[in-house]
């Protein structure tokens, strides 16, 4: 029998009983409705983290804390030869990085010794107390301590120009309006005043220009600051009084960007190894990953007891089928039809429900997920721009319906072998 | 006059069941049938006629004995090349239609040559000349089931005609109609023999559809009691 002839035949007899087949199928769509939204749901989450920390850029940098990332072994003891004295001060807005134990311009010495290391950077850190344009309104404003390292997910204007010194302030979309100018490109290139207190109490102010306006995002927030207005803002803060040598809680290294991934894994096991925790924002963004693929594989899990018993079904309508077509069964091997091709008959029966089910459950599930997706971008999440929650990718669809096809294969099987089985006498004389 | 075999069974016996349950179907079978020849196998329910039927078209394997189709010895042959034999070879014909529900008639007629792979063109081309050939040529697109029961058997003949066999097998073709319908059919698979030279095997219970046969085969418990080529006596 012809190949396009068999797969036609099965396509065929799959609507010969259609309450039947609309069941079962309804079952396997359930099942691929699930999973096409999970993955999309994993897709766009993924995507969207991928992209926020590629607007972090720096992909040649290692964010350095005094202590190594993780102890297992309790508090560390005090050693006035070694210790220094814990601020407690964190850094806001970058995950992994809270050291306890701040870094001192030794250490900073040592870190830039290390072979590989192109220079050593500390996160100094500057609390503004207001931000203000043209006399206008005041308005809060969190100056993003990593922001000298990372890039920014731009709107309007360009990065900001570490080694300028001119003070640069890279703001926030959403200060555009509040401030008074009539959009992100008006704001570029206007000067802005910084309002901060310092150690004694006084509030002076400092002038910055905007360079750029960034897109809110949700592991940047707040607004940019460049080298030299960092120094400006730091300097003003501790109103000339020494506070005796300065301590960091994390410092930036950057490394050699010809190095390879193995010299790099190897330059951070010898920083660690020298009593540091040193990670790359990939490191950072792994452990987020790893969660967003935790609590997808969880909802992956239950489409996939949902195929499971679905794939029961299948094998259901299939015998059932078989008991009903038994003397059609046997006339087709009386006619000479191989016990292969009975078998290939109705396996592609089940590969085809497969087929069914899946491409319908898929194609809906985009078709809701797009509307969905849409709708949420403009209302809920409407606070995370560029978040696109569910994303299908065509591969991943795809991957879908060839899973879904290859269960109903699988669940297709049994009633197949038992048809293939069948005598033709004894088929003939079924009554 | 020395005429080439069709059939060609010596010694062929069979057994169902095992233990005390054991008997035989078939014992001791011999029996040739010459191309052309219209022969009658009858017996009461029981007889091992229908047995007899499904080993000579290969569709059961006898347990001793040797069967040869067309000169070749069939117990030489694999299961494919078996198959392909009864696909090329035989037409059947059965009480029950047999007609899958719910498809064409032209559908019907055509599965034979869609197992043995022809192509789609040549199917419909083949198909509606056996159907012209059965004046069934206007219900081409009808639904199996649509038909009465004189034209469904004459479409389980036309489907049995369509692979140009050389041989067809009719178990009760007129079983399940009646007596002026039945007639129909009997003329129309005779005229098969007569003009086609087409062998035809005719298994029944009916002594009259027996006697239209130019020869009578007649069973009991497994064994033939009389042949009336051998006798040459027409029951």
């Amino acid at each position: 029998m012809r190949t396009t002839d068999l797969v036609a035949k099965a396509a065929r007899n799959t609507f010969r009983s259609k309450t039947r087949t609309t069941l079962t199928v309804l079952a396997l769509f359930v099942g691929a409705f699930t999973l096409t939204l999970t993955t999309a749901v994993g897709a766009g989450v993924t995507d969207y983290v991928t992209k926020q920390v590629d607007s972090l850029g720096a992909d040649d940098v290692f964010i350095v804390t005094r202590t190594a990332a993780a102890t297992t072994d309790g508090p560390t003891k005090y050693d006035p030869e070694t210790s220094s004295a814990s601020t407690g001060a964190t850094a806001p807005g970058l995950p992994g990085a809270s050291g306890s134990d701040p870094l001192t311009a030794g250490d900073l010495d040592e870190l830039a010794a290390f072979e590989g290391i192109v220079s050593v950077d500390p996160i100094q850190t500057a609390a503004v107390d207001f931000v203000q344009y043209d006399g206008g309104d005041r308005f809060e404003l969190t100056i993003n301590p990593t922001s000298s390292v990372t890039k920014s997910d731009l709107v309007a204007g360009a990065q900001l120009d570490q080694s300028s010194t001119n003070r640069q302030l890279m703001l926030p979309s959403d200060f555009v309006e509040p401030l008074g100018f009539a959009d992100a490109e008006a704001a570029v290139g206007s000067t802005v005043t910084l309002g901060i207190t310092d150690v004694l109490g006084a509030q002076s102010t400092v002038e910055a220009t905007i360079v750029g306006v960034s897109q809110q995002s949700l592991l940047s927030s707040g607004a940019g600051a460049n080298q030299a207005l960092v120094s400006e803002l730091v300097d003003v803060q501790s109103a000339g009084i020494d506070t005796g040598d300065p301590r960091y809680a994390i410092a930036v290294a950057r490394f050699d960007t010809s190095l390879t991934t193995d010299e790099v894994a190897a330059l951070k096991a010898d920083i660690v190894g020298a009593g540091y925790g040193a990670q790359t924002i990939q490191d950072q963004l792994g452990v987020i990953k790893t969660v967003i693929d935790g609590i997808i594989g969880v909802l992956n899990a239950f489409a996939v007891v949902a195929l499971l018993a679905a794939a029961f079904g299948i094998v259901n309508t299939l015998l059932m089928s078989v008991q009903e077509r038994t003397r059609e069964i046997g006339l087709m091997k009386a006619m000479g039809m191989r016990s292969r091709t009975v078998f290939a008959l109705f396996s592609l029966e089940a590969t085809f429900i497969g087929f069914l089910g899946s491409a319908i459950g898929a194609g809906v599930a985009i078709l809701l997920g797009t509307a969905l997706s849409g709708a949420l971008s403009a209302g809920p999440l409407a606070a995370l721009p560029g978040l696109n929650i569910l994303l299908f990718e065509p591969m991943s669809i795809l991957g879908i319906v060839l899973l879904i096809m290859v269960i109903a294969f699988l669940a297709g099987t049994l009633p197949a072998s038992r048809a293939a089985r069948k005598n033709p006498i004894e088929s003939l004389r079924y009554e | 006059m020395e005429r080439e075999l069709v059939v060609d069974a010596r010694g062929i016996g069979k057994d169902y069941g095992r233990g005390s349950a054991r008997f035989s179907a078939l014992k001791d079978v011999t029996l040739q049938i010459a191309k052309g020849e219209c022969v009658a196998i009858v017996g009461k329910s029981g007889s091992g006629k229908s047995t007899l039927m499904h080993v000579l078209a290969l569709l059961d394997a006898p347990d001793s004995g040797t069967l040869a189709i067309d000169g070749v010895d069939t117990k030489k042959l694999s299961t494919g090349q078996l198959n392909t034999l009864r696909n090329r070879t035989f037409g059947f014909v059965f009480q029950q239609f047999f007609l899958t529900p719910g498809t064409s008639v032209l559908d019907n007629v055509t599965l034979p040559l869609e197992i043995a792979g022809l192509s789609p063109r040549l199917r419909r081309e083949k198909g509606m000349a056996v159907l012209e050939q059965l004046e069934l040529a206007d219900k081409a697109r009808s639904n199996a089931n649509d038909l009465s029961g004189g034209q469904k058997q004459r479409v389980v003949i036309a489907r049995a005609l369509v692979g140009n066999p050389g041989v067809i097998f009719a178990d009760e073709p007129t079983g399940n109609l009646d007596s002026a319908t039945g007639a129909v059919v009997e003329e129309t698979l005779f005229a098969l023999n007569r003009d086609h030279g087409i062998t035809l095997i005719i298994v029944t219970h009916d002594d009259e559809l027996a006697a239209r046969c130019d020869r009578q085969i007649f069973l009991r418990d497994g064994a033939i009691v009389s042949d009336s080529a051998t006798t040459g006596v027409a029951a």
